[in-house]
């Protein structure tokens, strides 16, 4: 990428620039062919990484994850017996465990966690995307939801659950017959569904998009 | 790209009198208070305030975490508690190697590193001290993707409790080191996100000049 300086730019000339998140350097927007991808010289951040159909494909993988995960949320995902009981656990009874005394607020946070804010942020990338992968004019609010999106990303911790569910499988071994119920394979294909769908996410070129599309 | 590697001094936004975005990479007009492409606040790099307030209330939370129960496991009538410490021992002595190595690391190596490893950043970038902004970089990036994944044992007590509640033989009730080390998660999370990587570079910079 070849760098550019000019001490004074147009709206225009401002929008063939691009600078990396990570480190301020600053590029002329690079022509990246389609598979391939465009890196910082300095930091390695993806700057550029254009996919084929990547906006239809987001939005499938995405559109399915929200299917995956209602299922997960309802289905038992860890059944245990003992002593001729049977218990079934649905994901919602794991965040509402807390929902006495002062752990309250472990119970929201953690039914925030792994259910509300991974929903909100799979609503957030089909609405934003969607029309535009239609060939439509981007939805209004659709940069503030992609955004939100964005900012939602870490906090949305399904994966980090799915490990929960088998540390916590080896703990209780030893009391019980444990054994895994439909939803704990929903949410495996769901983490498999969100890890393809990052590698098709490049923020960068999705943003630009967005704003090619909201403004015609 | 095709510098990659060098130590070569490289044009920033800041230097051409432009503020980019950290959001969508836009380059804005150095006066501008939101991004033009995505609409988010845009900033130069905040100071180390804001991440050195978070990490220092994670430290708070983390010391009731470990000394407080974090389960509490009740069978037939007798009641135990255990730390998170004393959590992974147990799965250890029971022989469960991996999944015992897998609660050391995610309830307590994970958190002390990022502890220390956020502590060192924000330090070396205070007083400018000597590193290639690569190798500084790179800690930033695991310690920002890795954190979250401490929240583990928060999950495993929710599930083991919500599994074990109503059995009368036996049930496992979260104690409030859960609490306090969810707190503590979060807490570091917030100290990773505050964090501007663009401080590394800009004392890197200085360093090459």
């Amino acid at each position: 990428m070849t760098q550019h300086a000019h001490q004074d730019l147009t709206d225009a000339a401002l929008e063939d620039l691009i600078v990396c998140p990570a480190c301020d350097a600053l590029y002329r927007v690079p022509d990246v062919p389609i598979g391939g991808r465009g890196r910082c010289g300095r930091c390695g951040h993806s700057l550029a990484a254009p996919r084929k159909n990547a906006m239809a494909r987001i939005v499938m993988l995405a559109s399915t994850s929200l299917v995956l995960m209602t299922a997960a949320i309802f289905f038992p995902f860890i059944e245990l017996s003992a002593g001729g009981m049977t218990r079934r656990s649905s994901v919602l009874d794991a965040a509402l465990t807390f929902s006495q005394g002062i752990t309250v607020p472990l119970a929201l946070a953690v039914a925030a966690f792994i259910v509300v804010l991974p929903m909100i942020r799979l609503a957030a990338i089909v609405y934003a995307l969607a029309p535009m992968s239609f060939g439509w004019h981007a939805a209004p609010y659709a940069k503030r939801a992609f955004r939100l999106a964005e900012t939602l990303k870490p906090w949305a911790m399904a994966e980090i659950f799915v490990i929960g569910v088998a540390v916590a499988l080896v703990k209780v071994a030893g009391l019980a017959t444990v054994g895994l119920g439909t939803a704990f394979w929903a949410l495996v294909l769901l983490v498999l569904v969100n890890i393809l769908n990052d590698t098709f996410m490049c923020k960068l070129t999705l943003w630009r998009t967005l704003e090619h599309r909201s403004r015609s | 790209m095709a510098h990659a590697r060098t130590s070569q001094p490289v044009l920033t936004a800041r230097a051409a009198g432009l503020l980019g975005c950290r959001v969508c990479g836009r380059a804005n007009p150095g006066d501008a208070h939101h991004c033009a492409r995505c609409g988010g606040a845009l900033s130069g790099p905040s100071g180390l305030q804001g991440v050195l307030a978070w990490l220092f209330a994670g430290l708070v939370v983390y010391i009731p975490a470990n000394t407080y129960p974090m389960l509490r496991t009740s069978l037939l009538g007798h009641t135990t508690e255990s730390t998170i410490l004393g959590g992974a021992i147990d799965l250890a002595h029971h022989g469960s190697w991996g999944v015992a190595a897998i609660v050391f690391v995610a309830s307590i190596l994970i958190p002390v590193a990022k502890f220390a490893v956020i502590g060192y950043l924000a330090l070396a970038v205070h007083r400018g001290w000597p590193l290639q902004g690569r190798t500084r970089f790179h800690l930033y990036e695991a310690v920002e993707f890795i954190g979250r994944w401490s929240m583990i044992d928060v999950f495993v007590v929710a599930i083991l409790a919500a599994l074990v509640r109503f059995n009368l033989a036996a049930s496992i009730a979260p104690g409030i080191a859960a609490i306090s080390f969810a707190l503590s998660v979060v807490f570091t999370m917030l100290a990773a996100l505050s964090f501007d990587p663009r401080l590394i570079w800009r004392a890197a910079d200085k360093d090459t000049a």
